[in-house]
């Protein structure tokens, strides 16, 4: 092996029932790099890291870490941890009834003389990591009780806080904002000076040109190719990801900005809150009007959302919906009265994990209709075949599990959830949210036919990027309140100004 | 060998396994003690009713699969178990013969009110107490075996508050219709046989378990679905009480009269041992009814063999727990990964040899 390769892997092969998830890939990861893995939704790319740690079983192909003879073959993620492998995963599994600091020291907590668990230690230094990466929390309350952009940040911090050679982020900045990107990055180009290798997933193509030297390109399970960054510009990026040319920053809004009269008024908020989340505010959203919720983590963007959808009760105020008073006591209410909401934690508040692709599809519009309107099995093959086919959801079967579907994938049959609903007002959480280049496009498209048909959205996304392409009208949210509103010349500056604190029609 | 793992991977497979064990074990004993071989499966009528060892476990084990139904969808949605279940049909029992006898009355032979509104008030009672667990675990989100464990200790001693202290006996022939005879088939067969039916076209034509699995697998995102994840539990609650109302009353009938100490006593574990056995996972979601009901009858025809075969019934409940044991360590994730990957491993060296 050559001394400069940490790792490698060889033809790696596997198949889970009805999909070759990989077939013959090799990666190679070297000292002191950042290597980016990407590919679309389904590609490989965490089963690849799957196989790594242990997780999935590969059926063939070899792998070897610098340091040990042999080929390795990890059985766990602890296993591989031992072998210097430190990996953060797609979705969050840490446990949300433990404390951060157990959570950040599980496995490996620092012991007494006796032997027992030396808790004060374990919350110094847990305290002492989370200032390390400019976070003030309590260290001593239970995870759960920390938004996923926290949590996300807690797993990166217990991954890098255990000595490795080789470090593992699959999608990590997916619910992180730019502020707290800049301070993995400022993590990652640290550890790389020691000389880790980082395998970097995420589907933020301006994040891998920011940090990353090298590329490996995955599509349906094959490997594409492995260059240097500066061999591979963003647009071969794409093309070697989806295998066809496709310009994912051409325009999709039209330019003339529309205006709305009192008589299309769908939402109408006035003074609603939710303690401890969401202050009072006023909000209207019309028919074909796409609305951005903006502000920085745990701002108040997904907590106002909720409000509207009865997700978090409100306390305050009143809500007209469609001109007449509403009162919403819970989720099904705000459905009944045209409403959606796609939430941002997938894992947690998403997927129906052992319920199957069809199921996971239908479920909102059955609990619409009701317990003994029972859609017949016709109907509901349809309507999955119908979301599968136009939300191009990969998935062996539509009745396979949808926890065995990639991430990407998952978040498309959420997406297909609400939509056939067929909703009238229909809040996106981070609807793109692990979604890759292409198919981001496409549910950006989405947002906008939906709002040409009537349909009043709100969209939430860390990306102001994305807003700007989709958003007709933007609130601006800090601390839990919101603080304004931009309607007019909506760029990238003015909401960047408006977010850290600056004019906008305060 | 592909096919072999097709078949053990069937989600009926636990269930029907251990029958069949059963039965092999019933034909060995009949074979050994020089008996006609198929005893086992051999009905016939004598004084003008059903007879056989089959029929008596079909009649015998009616209480456990009526408890089964419930118990089954208590641990779908709310992942954890009703240990009152035993409990409560000692109550309902009770409180339907002091209906029937009279309050104090520790015998009768003529009904002190109508069958049908004795029998309801058992059942109605045993309902309530489901609302109570149900209330306990869906509201106010206590675990389920704390909260079940309150009516588990209470409500055979309400049993015998409402008795008086006594054991109320019923010699009246409509009442012991319940647990005896209609026409020459055993009365509880039907009774069973009634409630599965019912709840399964329930299940069949309504969306009820959808919302129940659904709720059970990840109950906050069922909330935002749109479901009403609490009522869903709660309603579970209540049909498992119902069940062990109308349990109790047949098992009341059978002996004519209300044992609040023996009624339904250990039954609950017959019945959770029933939905594991089913192939359920006790952890929740998931849920196949047919599974449990098939595990409440292989229970019985367990019990049943082990009294046939002179185990006393004070050792019997080794020889379950023993089967217990068995069944969670099949079930248990560690050992089905070890079986994954044996075959996987075989299925490499077969692989390796024949490249
Ligand atoms: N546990 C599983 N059981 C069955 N199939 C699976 C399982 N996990 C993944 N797959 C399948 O393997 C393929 C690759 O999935 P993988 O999760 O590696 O994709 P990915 O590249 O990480 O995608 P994403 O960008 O959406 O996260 C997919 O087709 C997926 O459906
Ligand atoms: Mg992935």
């Amino acid at each position: 092996m050559d001394n400069n390769v940490v790792l490698t892997m060889r033809g790696i092969t596997m198949t889970f029932p009805g999909v070759k998830a990989l077939d013959g890939v090799d990666f190679t990861l070297r000292k002191g790099e950042i290597h980016a893995l990407m590919g679309e939704n389904g590609a490989g790319k965490s089963t690849l890291i799957k196989c790594l740690t242990g997780i999935n079983a590969f059926e063939a192909g070899e792998i070897h870490v610098d340091g040990i003879n042999g080929p390795v073959v990890n059985h766990s993620t602890l296993d591989a941890q031992k072998k210097g492998i430190s990996t953060v995963y797609q979705e969050v599994n840490l446990c949300p009834n433990l404390s951060v600091a157990e959570n950040l020291f599980i496995g490996r907590e620092p012991k007494t003389k006796l032997g027992t668990i030396d808790w004060k230690a374990m919350v110094k230094r847990s305290e002492q990591i989370m200032k390390d990466l400019d976070m003030n929390i309590d260290v001593t309350q239970n995870l759960e009780e920390y938004s996923l952009a926290l949590q996300q940040m807690i797993a990166i911090a217990r991954a890098v806080d255990m000595d490795c050679k080789v470090l593992i982020l699959d999608e990590p900045t997916s619910s992180l904002d730019d502020h707290e990107v800049e301070k993995l990055f400022k993590l990652m180009n640290q550890l790389k000076d020691k000389g880790v290798g980082i395998i970097f997933v995420t589907h933020f193509l301006e994040q891998v040109y920011a940090v990353c030297d090298r590329i490996t390109v995955l599509r349906n399970g094959q490997l594409v190719g492995e260059y240097p960054i500066a061999d591979l510009p963003r647009v071969k990026l794409v093309a070697a990801m989806m295998g066809k040319d496709f310009d994912d920053l051409a325009a999709i809004k039209s330019e003339e900005s529309p205006t709305f009269t009192d008589a299309d008024l769908l939402i109408d908020a006035k003074g609603l809150s939710h303690k401890g989340t969401i202050k009072p505010f006023d909000l209207q959203i019309h028919k074909g009007e796409v609305v951005g919720l903006t502000g920085l983590l745990g701002s108040g963007r997904s907590e106002l959302a909720r409000v509207i959808y009865g997700a978090d009760k409100n306390q305050t105020g009143t809500l007209k919906v469609k001109g007449t008073e509403a009162k919403i006591g819970a989720p099904i209410d705000a459905m009944n009265l045209g409403m959606g909401l796609l939430p941002d934690d997938r894992k947690a508040e998403g997927i129906i994990g052992d319920l199957s692709v069809r199921e996971n599809i239908i479920l909102a519009l059955q609990a619409k209709r009701g317990i003994f309107k029972l859609l017949p099995m016709k109907e509901q093959i349809e309507l999955a075949d119908k979301y599968i086919e136009m939300l191009q959801i990969k998935t062996a079967s539509r009745e396979t599990l949808i926890k065995q579907l990639s991430g990407g994938n998952q978040q498309k049959v959420i997406l297909a959830r609400w939509l056939a609903t067929d909703p009238d007002f229909l809040i996106l959480d981070e609807p793109t949210r692990g979604i890759d280049v292409g198919t981001k496009t496409e549910i950006q498209k989405l947002v906008l036919k939906l709002a040409k048909e009537g349909k009043g959205l709100i969209f939430i996304s860390s990306e102001i990027e994305e807003m700007l392409r989709t958003c007709t009208k933007m609130a601006v949210l800090r601390d839990g309140q919101k603080v304004g509103e931009i309607t007019e010349s909506l760029t990238q500056e003015t909401v960047m100004k408006a977010i850290a604190g600056g004019g906008a029609n305060e | 060998m592909s096919n072999v793992k097709k078949i053990t991977g069937m989600r009926l497979f636990l269930p029907i396994f251990c029958m069949v064990l059963v039965m092999a074990v019933n034909i060995l004993y009949d074979v050994a003690s020089g008996n006609f071989a198929l005893n086992f499966f051999t009905i016939s009528i004598r004084n003008g009713v059903l007879y056989g060892r089959l029929i008596d476990i079909l009649n015998r084990g009616s209480e456990i699969a009526i408890l089964a139904i419930g118990m089954t969808l208590v641990v779908s949605a709310s992942a954890g178990t009703d240990i009152s279940v035993g409990s409560v049909m000692s109550l309902a029992a009770s409180f339907c013969c002091m209906l029937l006898a009279g309050y104090g009355v520790s015998s009768t032979t003529d009904l002190a009110m109508p069958l049908i509104a004795g029998v309801l008030g058992g059942i109605l009672l045993a309902c309530v107490c489901g609302a109570f667990n149900g209330f306990l675990v869906a509201y106010l989100n206590v675990q389920p075996m704390v909260a079940t464990l309150i009516l588990y200790s209470a409500a055979r001693a309400i049993g015998l508050l409402l008795c008086n202290n006594l054991i109320v006996y019923v010699r009246e022939d409509s009442f012991k219709t319940i647990g005896g005879y209609l026409g020459f088939i055993p009365t509880p067969i039907v009774i069973a046989a009634v409630c599965v039916v019912i709840v399964a076209v329930i299940l069949k034509k309504t969306a009820l378990g959808l919302y129940i699995q659904s709720v059970g697998i990840n109950k906050r995102a069922s909330r935002i679905a749109g479901l009403n994840s609490s009522r869903i539990i709660f309603l579970c609650y209540v049909v498992c009480g119902l069940g062990a109302g109308i349990a109790g009353v047949v098992a009341a009938s059978r002996i004519s009269s209300a044992d609040s100490n023996n009624i339904g006593l250990n039954y609950e574990l017959d019945a959770i041992l029933s939905v594991a056995l089913g192939g359920n996972s006790l952890g929740g979601g998931k849920f196949n009814l047919a599974g449990s009901i098939i595990g409440a009858y292989t229970i019985q025809a367990i019990t049943t063999t082990l009294y046939a075969l002179g185990v006393s019934s004070d050792v019997a409940p080794v020889y379950k727990a023993i089967i217990v044991i068995i069944i969670v360590t099949i079930q248990a994730p560690p050992f089905k990964a070890y079986m994954k990957k044996r075959s996987a491993k075989k299925a490499l060296a077969k692989g390796g040899a024949a490249a």
